[in-house]
């Protein structure tokens, strides 16, 4: 179903940002919707097989929305969006952390920006978001998924030569 | 030593070696002559590079051509590909949910 839509996936190493694009078929107020509310971000929020579960959220300048990503076997890892700014139906900007399940940050782990921006046009809404980190350190931290520090790629330049691979 | 691909690309020199032999096998003295650095330093870049399994050694007479394992370089694909998965198995569940939002709200 999601066919034809846009999706756009770029690492920057240089800025030290990811930057997704994505298109949804459905109007504005749904996709904010789904975006804003906790009951629905829980629904989708959690790649599978991980689930999103809120326990608190509080969607205004200044609150935070905190949650914990369940695993398959029931692990949880909590996090907090902390909302720096709110544009209704327009931008969200917030700040994420993981914390403990009493929305604690510890001061060493990585935090990072997140700038989403909708837009409406032609019945579908555009999605753009820009992940942005203090340290190039915290955006390897939270994609190496395994692989340690120093994977330092300019990725933009290596997909170009994994399409020509690719073929 | 084990290394693995990530600390291959993790140089830019070792990068730019990449890109240059990605093209054509290349001795050492023609990759270090792209280089304001040392012949060591390169052929140092080479040992890790080779050690990482992404370059592999011809042996032409006297000469050693270095080529590039292209096989190798797509376990970066593959993790890369993982991050994009995540998200687009997000997004899809962001569509099934629009979906079903929008029936009921049609109901």
């Amino acid at each position: 179903m999601s066919n034809h839509l846009l999706f756009d996936f770029v690492v920057n190493k240089e800025e030290k940002t990811i930057h997704i694009k994505r298109e949804f078929n459905a109007n504005l107020e749904l996709v904010w919707q789904a975006w804003t509310t906790a009951e629905l971000l829980d629904q989708w929020w959690g790649p599978k097989p991980w689930k999103a579960q809120t326990k608190t959220m509080d969607f205004r300048e200044g609150g935070f929305w905190l949650y914990a990503m369940v695993g398959p076997q029931g692990e949880k890892h909590w996090s907090r969006s902390d909302y720096i700014s709110i544009e209704h139906g327009k931008s969200i900007t917030h700040k994420d952390s993981f914390c403990d399940e009493n929305g604690t940050s510890s001061p060493s782990a990585p935090q990072n920006v997140w700038r989403n921006d909708f837009s409406e046009k032609e019945n579908k809404v555009h999605v753009d978001i820009l992940l942005s980190f203090d340290a190039l350190s915290d955006l390897e931290t939270l994609i190496s998924m395994g692989f340690k520090e120093g994977m330092t790629t300019d990725f933009n330049q290596l997909d170009a030569l994994l399409l020509t691979m690719n073929k | 030593m084990r290394r693995d691909i990530f600390q291959a690309i993790a140089d830019p020199t070792r990068r730019a070696i990449i890109a240059l032999i990605a093209l054509q096998a290349m001795t050492p003295n023609a990759i270090a002559e792209n280089f304001n650095s040392t012949r060591q330093a390169v052929s140092k870049h080479l040992r890790i590079l080779t050690e990482c399994e992404l370059v592999k050694q011809q042996h032409q007479g006297r000469e050693i051509f270095y080529s590039l394992e292209i096989e190798k370089m797509k376990e970066i694909d593959k993790w890369l590909e993982q991050f994009r998965e995540i998200w687009e198995t997000r997004f899809n569940q962001l569509d099934d949910l629009l979906t079903t939002i929008k029936n009921k709200k049609n109901e």
